[in-house]
């Protein structure tokens, strides 16, 4: 390993850049249509543009912005739309403490910025480079570079699917109210691969139904927590189905798809 | 006005959940049993989202049936997505069994 790594110059901050934007091209054109459909989804939902371009501009945390378009079509009140922001993109913390290990001796200036940029899609491929057990200097060059087009490629899409949204009447009657939950039963699929997460999933799903007749989609929140509490519950009971961490999924992933 | 201010409580929640724990678990470690929850909010959350949506297409009554295309289509990108492990498929074929049952049971 280590007579390896003398072979190999170290990567300089723009190979790196770069190597992150490659590796991320693959996920890039997954959000295209997401970042679409959230566009037309968000207007044709009473979010105004601006509303819609601010919020992927500030927020930049796609499946939170749908569900907070499908929320104000249902006029939630605000406590209800930032509570289940919150609850939807508790998610990202666990990225980040999956990461965080590995860029602590990173300055504010980088983390900051960084830690506003982690979407799902960015996790998936720098967790994997920063396992890679070579010591290259700037792998959060790497980060920056998946962060960035990430980024960019969001605004675009979103600019496009607000001007679609004005022109399309009816979303629904094309089924785009659809996307969201379809792309969701995609990234379910990564997460539940035992016992416990299955169990999880199936008492979230169960109790989503019960409490459907909640207002303001409270059920949406009662069923992640009873969800989260019976996931836990099983990984006790059930000794040796431990959850294999975020990061292993993850970099399982991207290996599965390269 | 209400939108701004929506917009920027999730702004602020969405950075809340990314960057604090980034700066500190370098320094803090978490709790156990709190990584041990987190592990779970993914699949969670996830499927609190699906399974209305899908149960309940029209919002007022549960459609168990096959009459049902959101349920359909659900099933179906549900077995592609275990299978195959790759959102855009999913995606893909999702979409076309939503529309395509939806025509064939505009046919029947």
């Amino acid at each position: 390993m280590n007579q390896s790594l003398q072979l190999h110059p170290v990567p300089t901050r723009r190979v790196e850049f770069w190597n992150g934007v490659k590796d991320t091209f693959p996920l890039v054109v997954g959000a295209i249509p997401f970042g679409i459909i959230f566009g037309a989804l968000a207007v044709t939902s009473g979010v105004t543009p601006g509303g819609a371009l601010a919020m992927s501009a500030i927020v930049f945390a796609g499946s939170s912005q749908f569900i907070a378009a499908g929320l104000v079509s249902h006029a939630a009140p605000i406590l209800v739309i930032v509570l289940t922001t919150f609850v939807v993109n508790l998610r990202h913390a666990l990225y980040a403490a999956s990461l965080a290990p590995h860029m602590k001796h990173l300055p504010q200036r980088w983390l900051a910025p960084l830690g506003f940029w982690l979407t799902d899609e960015s996790f998936v491929v720098v967790i994997a480079r920063y396992t890679k057990t070579d010591a290259a200097p700037f792998k959060h060059w790497y980060f920056f570079g998946s962060a960035v087009f990430m980024y960019s490629n969001w605004q675009l899409c979103t600019v496009i699917g607000i001007v679609a949204g004005q022109s399309i009447p009816n979303p629904g009657a094309w089924g785009l109210d659809f996307a969201l939950v379809v792309t969701f039963i995609g990234m379910l699929a990564q997460f539940v691969r035992n016992r416990p997460t299955l169990i999880a999933s199936a008492v979230a799903g169960i109790v989503a139904v019960l409490a459907h007749g909640l207002p303001n989609q409270m059920g949406l929140l009662l069923a992640a927590v009873f969800g989260i509490i019976a996931g836990v519950i099983a990984e006790n009971l059930l000794p040796g189905e431990n959850v294999k961490s975020i990061a292993a999924m993850a970099s399982a992933n991207t290996n599965a798809e390269r | 006005m209400n939108e701004i201010l929506m917009i920027a409580g999730m702004a602020l929640v969405t950075i809340a959940v990314r960057y604090p724990v980034l700066v500190l678990v370098g320094k803090i470690p978490l709790p156990p049993a709190v990584v041990r929850a987190l592990k779970f909010v993914p699949t969670a959350v996830l499927t609190a989202i699906i399974t209305p949506a899908v149960l309940y297409p029209r919002s007022e009554h549960i459609e168990l049936g096959i009459a049902n295309e959101y349920l359909v289509a659900a099933v179906i990108s549900s077995l592609v997505a275990w299978r195959t492990r790759n959102v855009l498929i999913t995606i893909v074929v999702g979409m076309a069994a939503l529309l395509g049952w939806r025509w064939l049971m505009t046919v029947l």
